[in-house]
């Protein structure tokens, strides 16, 4: 018994998904911590992409930009979070609404 | 196997996603954030990019989500309090978002219709070896260019972390 293989498109959507979600978040959430998790989900889905395009095109180059998205995401972890502990310092608040000094 | 592995990891990737957005607390989002990126890397390594699920897991699943749950910790970061003040998200999200993942099904469905099934082991070039050399001859001068960030951001991250800015 052999079950048909996985269809390439089902990786695709579960990448689309994945960043409607991180977007749903981004926009919903008022946590600064978490609309950032939401910005690395988003980051995860499009990975998910290029790795599914580069098993179909055959080629590693998408391996090659994901690394590259995984090492921009960890310095972005790094200084987004060193600004989110600066802000806490000054302000001594995590939501997003009570940090609106540059609002017109 | 590969449609069972894939559709439990899908499952999990999904629910976690959710639990990402719909818990209060950030704690609770930090290690859904996990389930998602471990369920990630399986799906990476069923697509063939074996170095990049290991690389998933250690610097995903490790490094950033560490800092992230420490951070957390940190600042006691408690539940957030619902305030409706962004009236823009709060009327034209939920459509716009329902919108796009409609239209990213049907151009995936429509302009792409002959991709081929995903099966296990028929793509081998994700390997190590295989990305080192393409790094480090073809995207050597994007490689320089990323250490150089990183450098930057490590420099960026201290003097942030370091000092009171008024």
């Amino acid at each position: 018994m052999s079950i048909d293989p996985v269809p390439l498109s089902w990786y695709l959507l579960l990448s689309a998904l994945l960043f409607a979600l991180g977007v749903a978040g981004f926009l919903y959430r008022k946590s600064i911590i978490t609309v950032f998790m939401s910005i690395e989900l988003m980051l995860n889905a499009v990975n998910l992409s290029f790795i599914a395009f580069s098993y179909k095109l055959r080629q590693i180059d998408g391996h090659i930009y994901a690394f590259f998205v995984m090492v921009v995401a960890a310095a972005e972890a790094a200084v987004g979070l060193a600004i989110i502990l600066t802000i806490f310092k000054n302000r001594g608040t995590l939501q997003i609404d009570d940090v609106d000094s540059m609002k017109l | 196997m590969d449609t069972i592995l894939f559709i439990i990891f899908a499952i999990v990737s999904l629910i976690c996603g959710f639990n990402v957005v719909l818990q209060k607390h950030p704690i609770s989002s930090a290690l859904s954030l996990v389930g998602v990126m471990g369920s990630l890397a399986v799906l990476y390594l069923l697509l063939g990019a074996e170095f990049l699920a290991m690389t998933q897991v250690i610097v995903y699943g490790g490094a950033v989500m560490v800092l992230f749950v420490f951070t957390i910790m940190l600042l006691n970061a408690g539940a957030e309090k619902s305030s409706t003040k962004s009236w823009f998200a709060q009327i034209a999200g939920l459509p716009l978002l329902l919108a796009f993942i409609v239209l990213m099904g049907f151009l995936i469905k429509g302009v792409m219709p002959a991709l081929p099934g995903v099966r296990f082991g028929s793509f081998v070039g994700g390997t190590a070896h295989e990305i080192g050399r393409l790094l480090f001859t073809e995207y050597l001068l994007p490689f320089e260019v990323i250490s150089i960030l990183i450098l930057i951001a490590i420099l960026g991250a201290v003097v942030l972390a370091r000092k009171e800015i008024d």
